[in-house]
């Protein structure tokens, strides 16, 4: 089955299998390893990915919904060499350790910041339901992604 | 001007940027040409004898290669996984070592046993193929919980087995425990169970494994914690690959908690098939293939008694623990519920007498072994419980009656009455400044505040110490160890003045890449951002032990600070020749090589550069380049302690516990990196917490089948379960290491179990509760409160 789509901003056209999965498309196809799998019952989040600028599941997405739409994954967020505001975020506020969750937290948060401008620690905390993290007690996740999210806006509003 | 790299600084870490763009290279992401995938058919019985295994069918699938079984190692002379760490028991009595197969050979012992390897192209055929094995199971009874397992006629998990019982342990003097309770005006008990565990880091497990015949060289990348130990238990007593024909790779490891620090029946049965099929396999975990494959953790069952005289003065502690080991034993297996348990029962007390004994059981469930905090935090529960029923009881107030025991500052070094040597530590100190940061006096009115709401609301304290920095080889290897515990690093200088080091600890979310360029940076004046740290490659890196047991600062650090040193002293006499001086006239300090009282200098990259131009060296005294390494064996373990608040509020409609804060203040020694300790403690709290409200890996008792077996019912903790943390360091240095670093990987997870529940507890305490067993499930609690309710009716 042919599926015409962008990734990561440049157009691609896939024959892909009525089976297979996104996660699996970008790992073992596009070489895009960023993608993480944690788990295989979609609870994790290490998996997150924007289609259409919604952060996804990947594991749990099949690739014959790509059709027309544009898919980003971690790789596709950092623009021009520099990094992206949320993931300048992270590393400043130590936000990751052993950074398996890591991409899928970021992609999720910045989903989160884009329709959540002016969030709460609490919000930040609600919003994280589906992404599972081991090794921060996602304390400098929170502070993170209220870091990110401002930075993100200040950006726009400059 | 102090460094601003190097020791003491928050210094954001080197590692991100590969992790935040995606860059990482995890065992999953590696690719290698003309790969096959493996997929293992695992055991769905608890307990049964294979009959017989037809693969006929499943090797006429497409893409199939090879189906192999236990008789296929066994007919090939592969051993079985060892115990690297078996402990001796009462009488002089050894250890239990039953064989331990790679795939299961006549019996499975617990579901998720491994039962067959399946080699194909893809991982599509192999799993479709693995489905069509045919394997014909007589099923046996199980034992499944360990105070079943000991009854008299339980089914025997080893036939040479019985009594199901691996060792029968004990430790301390038991008469004059016995004399301290008989003279005791008070005895506190608590019969609890420290609740099973699966670690999940968040990356599952992999290996990949390819055999160059033209070579006769085998290279293995697996998701480990110490490559090195994989590569000598695997290659000498598994496989019988010579140590120089083996290369182990553990690249980026999404943690690992313990979960990945012990030799799996997954990298033989790989590496084997590797040969045999003669292309590169590469086996990838699914979560749910982790939850019955991973060793598990925890799994107590304890009865103990703390006696006190009539001002609450603790006279002597009495434990009696029986430790579920599974259906084999794990890589450290015997010496998590033992040595890492019994020794740590004195805590931050003066008990002058103290009596454990441990008996390890064998279960038709996974492998038991460590995990963040190992055998630590069992015993941390049981004191730490014991002294707040005591506390109650006895109508003393829970930080008072902690003083009046705590070992005071001034009583270091403290030699306990089992085992340990405390070289530092301030508990008084921690206590006060606990109680201050949780504004511990002004609870009465938060709890009055919530009385108000209808809520029950608890404040739970908690005290511990931990022995880490593992360890002292030749007391551990006194306590049973099969190998040394020392740690290694080499500092490379090229010719440029930048640096190289390579760690024989292995780095998989500690920030090892970071903290250990600061130590560098301290040590030879250079910034961290010219010195790369290089680990986990076992061609790559000279020998070392890997990372857990919070020993990479602590033994590894002080590898590097050793090896740092032997570079000043080779810096010396290059700068001495240099600057036609002596080299005992040569002072180094803020990377700079100066005659005393001179100003006659040289740079450290001066030196590094003359190191690799050598025109005119005396060749008699002086060696070209500079290079050092340096192998580390401490003296004693590290004592980090501490004191941990937490306060809770529960919902007695639904008996749901909301945790309301978490204080923690922690003396892990000398602090490298403040950012990188805070976060290792909130990490290790909330794996804590995780225990104590969250998290529990339950079996059917009949049947042995794994009830908790995916992220849909075993509930790891979210990011809105746990409240905003408050972490503090309160240092003493320890006093036999350079860097007087003592660990803070695990004391998190020590403290915050006996913190949580304690607040627990207290906030039941009204309805007559004086324990709640883990996890403080609102089912739990609502079944407490309701029958508190209906007694008191």
């Amino acid at each position: 089955m042919k599926v015409d789509f962008k990734l990561n901003g440049k157009v691609v056209s896939l024959d892909v299998e009525p089976n297979e999965l996104v996660s699996e498309l970008v790992r073992e196809r596009m070489g895009l390893t960023g993608t993480h799998v944690g788990c295989d019952t979609s609870q994790c989040g290490a998996c997150v990915v924007h289609i259409d600028g919604v952060s996804v599941k990947s594991c749990t997405a099949l690739a014959i919904t790509l059709q027309g739409t544009s898919l980003t994954t971690i790789e596709g967020l950092a623009k021009g060499g520099a990094l992206h505001p949320m993931q300048q975020a992270f590393h400043e506020n130590h936000g990751l350790q052993c950074g398996f969750c890591t991409p899928g937290m970021i992609m999720s948060a910045v989903d989160f910041a884009q329709t959540h401008p002016k969030p709460t620690a609490e919000g930040v905390r609600r919003w994280l339901e589906g992404n599972i993290c081991r090794c921060t007690g996602y304390q400098n996740i929170v502070a993170s992604i209220l870091a990110g999210t401002a930075a993100m806006h200040a950006v726009k509003g400059a | 001007m102090a460094n601003p790299t190097g020791i003491g600084v928050a210094l954001r870490r080197k590692e991100d940027l590969r992790f935040v763009t995606g860059s990482g290279n995890y065992v999953a992401d590696i690719q290698r040409p003309g790969m096959a995938v493996g997929v293992f058919l695992r055991s769905p019985h608890a307990h049964a004898r294979i009959k017989k295994i037809d693969a006929k069918a499943a090797l006429a699938m497409p893409g199939v290669e090879r189906v192999f079984s236990g008789d296929d190692l066994k007919a090939d002379g592969v051993g079985g996984l060892p115990c690297a760490w078996p402990v001796t028991g009462k009488n002089g009595a050894a250890t239990k070592e039953p064989a331990h197969p790679a795939l299961a050979q006549g019996k499975v012992r617990c579901v998720g046993d491994a039962v067959a390897l399946v080699v194909a192209d893809t991982l599509e055929q192999a799993r479709a193929a693995a489905e069509a094995v045919v394997v014909d199971y007589d099923v046996l009874p199980a034992a499944v919980g360990v105070l079943d397992a000991i009854k008299p006629g339980a089914a025997a998990v080893f036939e040479d087995i019985p009594d199901n019982t691996c060792v029968d342990w004990e430790l301390g003097d038991r008469y004059a425990t016995d004399t301290a309770f008989k003279k005791a005006a008070h005895v506190a008990r608590v019969s609890l169970v420290n609740n099973r565990l699966v670690g999940n880091p968040m990356e599952p497990r992999a290996v990949i494994a390819e055999y160059d015949r033209a070579r006769g060289h085998y290279t293995m990348w697996t998701t480990s914690q110490f490559p090195h130990i994989v590569k000598l238990l695997m290659g000498n007593f598994v496989l019988n690959i010579p140590q120089h024909k083996l290369r182990v790779i553990s690249p980026d490891v999404g943690g690992g908690f313990g979960v990945k620090q012990f030799h799996y029946a997954e990298e033989v049965a790989v590496t084997w098939a590797a040969a045999k099929v003669g292309r590169p396999v590469k086996w990838v975990c699914d979560r749910s293939e982790g939850f019955i494959s991973d060793a598990h953790a925890r799994d107590h069952v304890t009865e103990a008694e703390l006696a006190l005289d009539e001002r609450g003065k603790f006279l002597g502690l009495r434990v009696s623990t029986i430790a579920n080991m599974g259906g084999y034993l794990s890589t450290f297996g015997p010496n998590i519920p033992t040595n890492l348990y019994g020794p740590l029962l004195a805590g931050v007390y003066t008990t002058p007498a103290i009596y454990c004994e441990v008996k390890a059981v064998f279960t038709n469930t996974l492998p038991v072994d460590a995990y963040r905090g190992a055998g630590r935090p069992e015993a941390t529960f049981v004191l730490e419980r014991l002294v707040d029923v005591a506390a109650a009881e006895m109508g003393i107030d829970k930080a008072e009656i902690r003083r009046r025991n705590m070992i005071p500052l001034e009583a270091y070094p403290y030699q306990t009455p089992v085992m340990m040597q405390y070289d530092s530590g301030d508990p008084v100190g921690c206590l006060d400044r606990v109680l201050e940061a949780a504004d511990w006096r002004g609870f009465a009115q938060r709890k009055e505040e919530s009385s108000r709401r209808g809520k029950f609301r608890g404040i739970g304290l908690c005290t511990y110490v931990e022995a880490c920095g593992l360890a002292p080889s030749r007391i551990a290897i006194r306590l049973g160890v099969r190998g040394g515990l020392f740690e290694s690093a080499t500092v490379r200088v090229h010719p440029t003045g930048h640096v190289t080091v390579l760690m024989g600890t292995h780095n998989h979310g500690q920030g090892h890449e970071t903290t250990c360029a600061q130590i560098v940076s301290e040590k030879l004046g250079i910034p961290a951002d010219n010195v790369e740290v290089v680990f986990g490659d076992t061609d790559k890196v000279q020998f070392g032990l890997g990372t857990y047991g919070s020993r990479s600062a602590a033994v590894g650090g002080s590898a590097l600070a050793k090896a740092s040193d032997k570079i000043i002293v080779k810096g010396k006499k290059i700068a001495a020749h240099m600057l036609e001086a002596s080299d005992v006239d040569i002072e180094f300090k803020g990377g700079v090589f100066a005659v005393a009282g001179t100003d006659r200098k040289k740079t450290f990259a001066d030196v590094a550069l003359s190191a690799h131009f050598p025109a005119d060296y005396p060749l008699e005294i002086l060696e070209p380049g500079l290079e050092e390494q340096a192998f580390y064996d401490p003296v004693n373990f590290t004592f980090p302690c501490g004191a941990h608040v937490a306060e809770v509020e529960i919902d007695p409609e639904t008996g749901s516990v909301e945790l309301l804060s978490y204080v923690a203040v922690d003396d892990v020694g000398t602090v490298i990196n403040p950012m990188i300790v805070e976060g290792q403690i909130h990490g290790g709290v909330a794996q804590g917490v995780g225990q104590a409200l969250f998290e529990d890996c339950v079996y059917d008792q009949e049947s042995g089948q794994l009830l908790s077996g995916s992220f849909m019912d075993y509930c790891m903790p979210r990011a809105d379960n746990l409240p905003p943390m408050v972490v503090e360091t309160h240092v003493t240095p320890c006093t036999h290491n350079a860097l007087g670093v003592k660990g803070c990987g695990e004391v998190g997870t020590i403290a915050s179990p006996a913190t949580v529940i304690n607040a627990v507890v207290d906030a039941l305490s009204h309805l007559g509760v004086t324990h709640v067993d883990m996890p403080a499930s609102p089912n739990r609690i609502w079944h407490i409160i309701q029958s508190a309710g209906a007694a008191r009716k």
